[in-house]
């Protein structure tokens, strides 16, 4: 008996011109699963993102989502945007800007209503948004806006939420209620969630899968099994290495060239971690 | 009493026909260009609007040569313009300078339409109605087709209001939702174009987007609703529109006797001190939303 996947890329190619960004990208996700996807800056995350998102249509290869193969955009994946830029005055509430996601595809004025009320009520409490709900969505801060765009996908009625770099923006603590709180959700809700990070420390604990993406080439499976060495080192197509410091996660590269160590992931250093991420 | 009355309604007001056009035109353009105000804003192209007045402006000082009304001109430039910069902006991934480099070509365009109108044709008004309006002068044969594409441009705006309002938050949540973007960018540059021009020939080029920035910034200083946002700063225009019309009428017993004083001064002024007025109101305060005391404590 075979597992059912809600989604599944099967032999992903996407070439811009003469560069391959992503090389047959086989991916299988099931329902409730949490999936961090994982790689540095210009591995083709953003690219497998908009695959997935039908928002571009591969050179070759399939994705289906819920069983059935889809060619354009999907109704079953809730997006959530990186961030989103609006100045304190916009005169846009947190509850107005959930509503988009309930109809903010139909044509016409949003008529209020007790049963729109309730349903809008019902995803804010899920993602503990209640209390600054009325509060314009300018004024809020990085990881209440982060809340706000989840309960807004999350009333799309997704069996995916996307979450392309949430973290990026957010201070440590942030960034971790996220994480809880989007591997509460998919767990509740039986929604399959695939968060975008360039770093995969905050996860680790909370993804049930990593899918890493280097050079175009992925892996996918359990973190112990994927996050090693020799796993990574192919992806790249040259060594590097994984480092495991006090529970945290280091992928460098660049043994054998000189001695200077390279840091894959962006800047995000072990050691000085909080640091880097709190100035 | 009847006598204040009379000092504020003057005799023959509504019986004028001049004045009762002014009023239809003039609350129909406060009302569209106070609703596409809000989401001027919100989508931060407020620029974009001061470029739609340059050259419509073009359009009017040129449509004098040709012999049709300035709306034609008005309106025929905005709404090229509109689509223009939208199409441009879009390719060059550089809104303002695709705005900037269509601004400078009509500017030059309408100097040159201008010193025409004045030096051989017998249009020496037209600078004046181009950049100031003709709100007590509209030609009767343009009532029905300003009023039309007014009323249409409220319907669609209406009816688009809600995807509108996903492509001004993110543009990346509308595309993976299936909302045509680029066709509701251009859309809405349409009915901006339209709401611009049709302001532009009853308050002036000047001054039309006076219309659509200032009841708008005033009423989102009362509210952080979207929906009553709008609807606050459409009556905001009309109410300045409608008693800027009434002060124009009876500055005709003003000094200097019989001459009036133009319309647009007086609709630019209660749109300023609507927006004074608005500042009084109380800073909203939400204490409820944790975020300002939580950044703080980031930085």
């Amino acid at each position: 008996m075979q597992v059912e996947h809600v989604l599944e890329l099967n032999d992903i190619v996407v070439q811009f011109g003469q560069r391959t960004v992503l090389d047959h990208i086989d991916v299988a996700i099931e329902a409730g699963e949490f999936v961090g996807l994982i790689g540095p800056n210009g591995a083709g995350k953003t690219t497998l993102l908009r695959v997935i998102l039908g928002l571009l249509s591969p050179n070759h290869g399939e994705v289906r989502v819920d069983g059935k193969s889809v060619r354009k955009r999907n109704r079953a994946i809730g997006y959530v945007p990186q961030k989103i830029h609006l100045d304190p005055d916009t005169p846009l509430r947190g509850r107005d800007l959930v509503g988009l996601g309930l109809d903010g595809h139909r044509f016409g004025v949003p008529l209020p209503s007790r049963k729109r009320r309730a349903r809008i009520d019902e995803v804010l409490e899920a993602v503990d948004a209640l209390r600054f709900a009325d509060a314009p969505v300018g004024r809020l801060s990085g990881g209440e806006q982060q809340r706000l765009l989840i309960a807004q996908a999350l009333l799309t009625d997704p069996k995916i939420l996307l979450l392309d770099e949430p973290l990026s923006n957010l201070d440590i603590r942030s960034a971790h209620e996220v994480v809880r709180l989007v591997g509460r959700l998919g767990k509740e809700r039986g929604i399959a969630v695939i968060l975008v990070a360039h770093d995969m420390n905050p996860l680790l604990g909370h993804m049930d899968k990593v899918l890493y993406l280097a050079e175009g080439h992925a892996a996918m499976g359990e973190v112990d099994a994927v996050i090693q060495s020799e796993v990574l080192s192919r992806l790249y197509g040259y060594e590097v290495e994984v480092l495991r410091v006090r529970g945290r996660v280091l992928v460098v590269g660049g043994r054998d060239e000189e001695a200077d160590v390279v840091d894959l992931l962006g800047g995000f250093h072990c050691g000085d971690h909080e640091d880097v991420m709190n100035s | 009493m009847t006598t204040v009355l009379h000092y504020v309604f003057a005799p023959g007001l509504l019986q004028s026909e001049e004045v009762l056009h002014a009023f239809l035109v003039g609350i129909l353009v406060a009302v569209i260009s106070g609703v596409v105000g809000v989401f001027v804003v919100l989508r931060g192209q407020s620029f974009v609007g001061h470029v739609l007045t340059d050259i419509g402006a073009a359009g009017a000082s040129g449509s004098f040569l040709v012999g049709v009304n300035a709306w034609y001109g008005f309106i025929s430039f905005g709404i090229l313009a509109g689509a223009g910069v939208e199409w441009l902006g879009d390719r060059a991934r550089n809104r303002d300078v695709a705005t900037g480099i269509i601004l400078s070509f009509a500017m030059g365009l309408g100097s040159l339409f201008l010193y025409f109108d004045t030096r051989f044709t017998s249009n020496a008004s037209a600078p004046m109605m181009v950049l100031f309006g003709s709100m007590f002068v509209l030609n009767p044969g343009v009532i029905p087709i300003v009023t039309f594409t007014g009323l249409a441009a409220l319907v669609v705006l209406l009816l688009i209001y809600r995807p509108l309002l996903v492509c001004s938050v993110n543009p990346e949540i509308a595309k993976t939702r299936g909302i045509p973007v680029r066709l509701v960018g251009i859309l809405f540059m349409i009915l901006l174009a339209i709401a611009i021009e049709d302001g532009s020939l009853v308050v002036g080029s000047l001054l039309s987007t006076a219309l659509i920035i200032g009841p708008p910034a005033t009423a989102i200083r009362l509210t952080s609703r979207i929906g009553l946002a709008s609807v606050l700063s459409a009556g905001i225009g009309v109410v300045a529109t409608g008693l800027g019309i009434l002060l124009a009428y009876d500055s005709y017993l003003w000094p200097p006797v019989h001459r009036g004083w133009p319309v647009s001064f007086f609709i630019a002024v209660l749109v300023l001190v609507f927006y004074l007025l608005s500042r009084l109101w109380p800073e909203r305060r939400y204490a409820q939303g944790a975020g300002s005391a939580r950044r703080e404590e980031v930085a």
